[in-house]
């Protein structure tokens, strides 16, 4: 865990400063447009003659209006402590003011996505499962789903996720909880069923052969030494799978008009212009996806080495 | 001697298609095996020691040929267990602890819980194991590790222990030292083991038949009987008796073309 920390910092150090000088690009336009309106000395003064000039000028050229972008209300790009001041002011200082839950709340937000992405994981990873057991167990069924399976992932989630949605509502399902699942296990179960197919078919001709010595039962080949030996593979595929799971709900709530939800936030914002809710949003997402995969890595290595694993 | 056969293999063959042409794993094999006998198989790679064996087992299907084993067919001695099978690799389950690698053919046989913790004991004492039941197989030296696999083929009551080069992988050192440990083992026991090797030294000390095999139809090429005592010391290996018995193993070794 520490000897990966220092890694870790060291990138997103590096991240955080070629964002922050980026910011400056990104934003001189806006930044000399305000200047203008409000009755600022830009160079040059026509605004079509700015816009035909490139960036780097324009930079040189008004070199005492570049602060000023990293101070907008509505930049192109924001910088990192705007983003980490707009995610405090809707999660950290919500809770403070007794708001957790209220609509302008990420956590709200967040949970609505988060209870998607967990029907969605769940419902994946049972059919990702399900789908590799059978894939195993019978040579016709795998020849028949697996192609199937593939084709699936080649579907861009972004057009089916409509579709799913007034198909469900016109099935008579109520709400956007059924079919939010439904799209976030679209994008789950690939991986778990993939790693499974592996982790299932992982034990080598020795260890079949000594089960076959003991004349053992398909059932008893099955559940002591396929299912144990799946177990590493598992895992990291369900690593995978809840961070796919969560993009498919955020999907899941981008094309159709959800209200709340990440993908919502992140909608919204795009409409009503507002680029901080946008990115505050990106970024719950990423930590809750950040935070859902390392308590599957953590349970991962508690039971690996409870199974006598070196992990 | 009058002890009754326990495998008997009649002009046995394997054939297997490969793309290149059929190659003939084993050829018209005969054999009989006795009650008690400890059996060696040597010859080069591709002599069909390995194949002969794993009919033997009914891990393979032989093409032509009749083989019995405790005289029934042998898919019906391994749907009766009739015999434990030790493999190259240890092959214990990484998941499972040594304790719990033994116990897995008790499971699957169905003994009893009391039976099993029982059995575990006993031939982990057997195999000088004890203590190391609650380990894991990683904790173990290679050599504990082939102790363990050889216990648990132990644990249940098949007559026949099919060791397939146990002992290839080890040391010299741990080899002799295990060697030594699998005649006593074999003593107490009385059971009735087939041991593939590649040693001339490891199949004269431990035989009490040494089936010579050399390949290209895989076939016999000689059988030879051990006639070293029953108690055998390590340095025995030192004795004239010992260098004439491995001296007519060679003999054979080459009398098969093997070398060409």
């Amino acid at each position: 865990m520490t000897r990966t920390l220092f890694p870790v910092l060291t990138v997103l150090f590096g991240i955080l400063v070629i964002w922050f000088l980026a910011v400056a690009p990104m934003n001189i336009r806006v930044t000399l447009d305000q200047a203008v309106r409000a009755g600022g000395d830009v160079f040059p003064t026509e605004a079509v003659e700015r816009r035909n000039a490139s960036t780097l000028s324009l930079l040189l050229n008004n070199k005492s209006y570049i602060a000023g972008g990293y101070d907008l209300d509505r930049p192109r790009l924001p910088t990192p402590t705007q983003v980490g001041q707009e995610l405090w002011k809707t999660t950290g200082a919500m809770i403070l003011k007794g708001r957790t839950w209220s609509k302008r709340s990420l956590i709200y937000h967040g949970w609505i996505t988060l209870q998607s992405t967990f029907w969605g994981f769940l419902l994946g990873t049972s059919v990702g499962i399900l789908g590799a057991v059978l894939v195993v167990k019978s040579r016709v069924l795998e020849m028949s789903l697996v192609p199937w399976a593939i084709i699936s992932q080649a579907v861009p989630i972004v057009a089916l996720a409509p579709m799913i949605i007034v198909l469900s509502s016109q099935a008579g399902i109520e709400g956007r909880g059924f079919p939010k699942a439904l799209i976030s296990s679209y994008l789950c179960f690939f991986p778990v069923m993939v790693g499974m197919i592996k982790g299932l078919r992982a034990p080598n001709a020795e260890q079949l052969d000594l089960l076959k010595t003991y004349s053992a039962s398909g059932q008893q080949q099955f559940l002591k030494l396929r299912v144990p030996a799946s177990l590493p593979y598992l895992f990291t595929s369900l690593k995978i799978g809840i961070a796919a799971a969560l993009v498919g709900a955020i999907v899941g709530e981008l094309p159709t008009g959800a209200i709340s939800g990440l993908g919502a936030r992140i909608l919204i914002g795009d409409q009503f212009g507002t680029p901080l809710a946008i990115w505050s949003a990106l970024f719950a997402a990423a930590i809750l996806a950040g935070v859902l995969v390392t308590l599957l890595d953590r349970t991962q290595h508690v039971l690996l080495r409870k199974m006598g694993m070196r992990t | 001697m009058t002890a009754e056969t326990v495998i008997k293999a009649e002009n046995l063959s394997l054939t297997f298609q490969t793309n290149d042409g059929p190659v003939h794993a084993l050829k018209d094999v005969s054999l009989d095996i006795k009650k008690g006998d400890f059996v060696s198989f040597i010859g080069p790679s591709g002599c069909g020691k390995t194949t002969f064996l794993r009919c033997m087992a009914d891990l393979e299907t032989p093409t032509a040929g009749d083989i019995t084993v405790n005289g029934v067919s042998p898919h019906e001695a391994r749907r009766s267990r009739a015999y434990g099978y030790v493999f190259q690799h240890a092959g214990l389950y990484p998941w499972r602890t040594i304790g719990r690698n033994v116990r897995l053919p008790l499971e699957i046989m169905g003994y009893s819980k009391a039976d099993q913790d029982e059995r575990i004991k006993r031939v982990l004492e057997l195999v000088d194991l004890e203590g190391f039941e609650k380990k894991f197989p990683w904790q173990l030296s290679g050599g504990m590790q082939q102790r363990a696999s050889i216990a648990r083929a132990l644990a249940f009551d098949a007559d026949i222990l099919l060791m397939d080069e146990p002992f290839g992988a080890l040391d010299e050192i741990v080899r002799d030292h295990l060697n030594e440990q699998l005649l006593k083992l074999w003593a107490k026991t009385q059971k009735t083991i087939c041991f593939v090797t590649h040693s001339i030294p490891e199949a004269v000390y431990l035989s009490t038949k040494i089936v010579v095999m050399s390949p290209r139809p895989g076939r016999i090429s000689d059988v030879i009987e051990c006639p070293l005592p029953a108690e055998r010391p390590l340095d025995i290996r030192d004795t004239q008796e010992f260098l004439d018995v491995a001296h007519r193993v060679r003999e054979g070794l080459r009398a098969g073309h093997s070398y060409d």
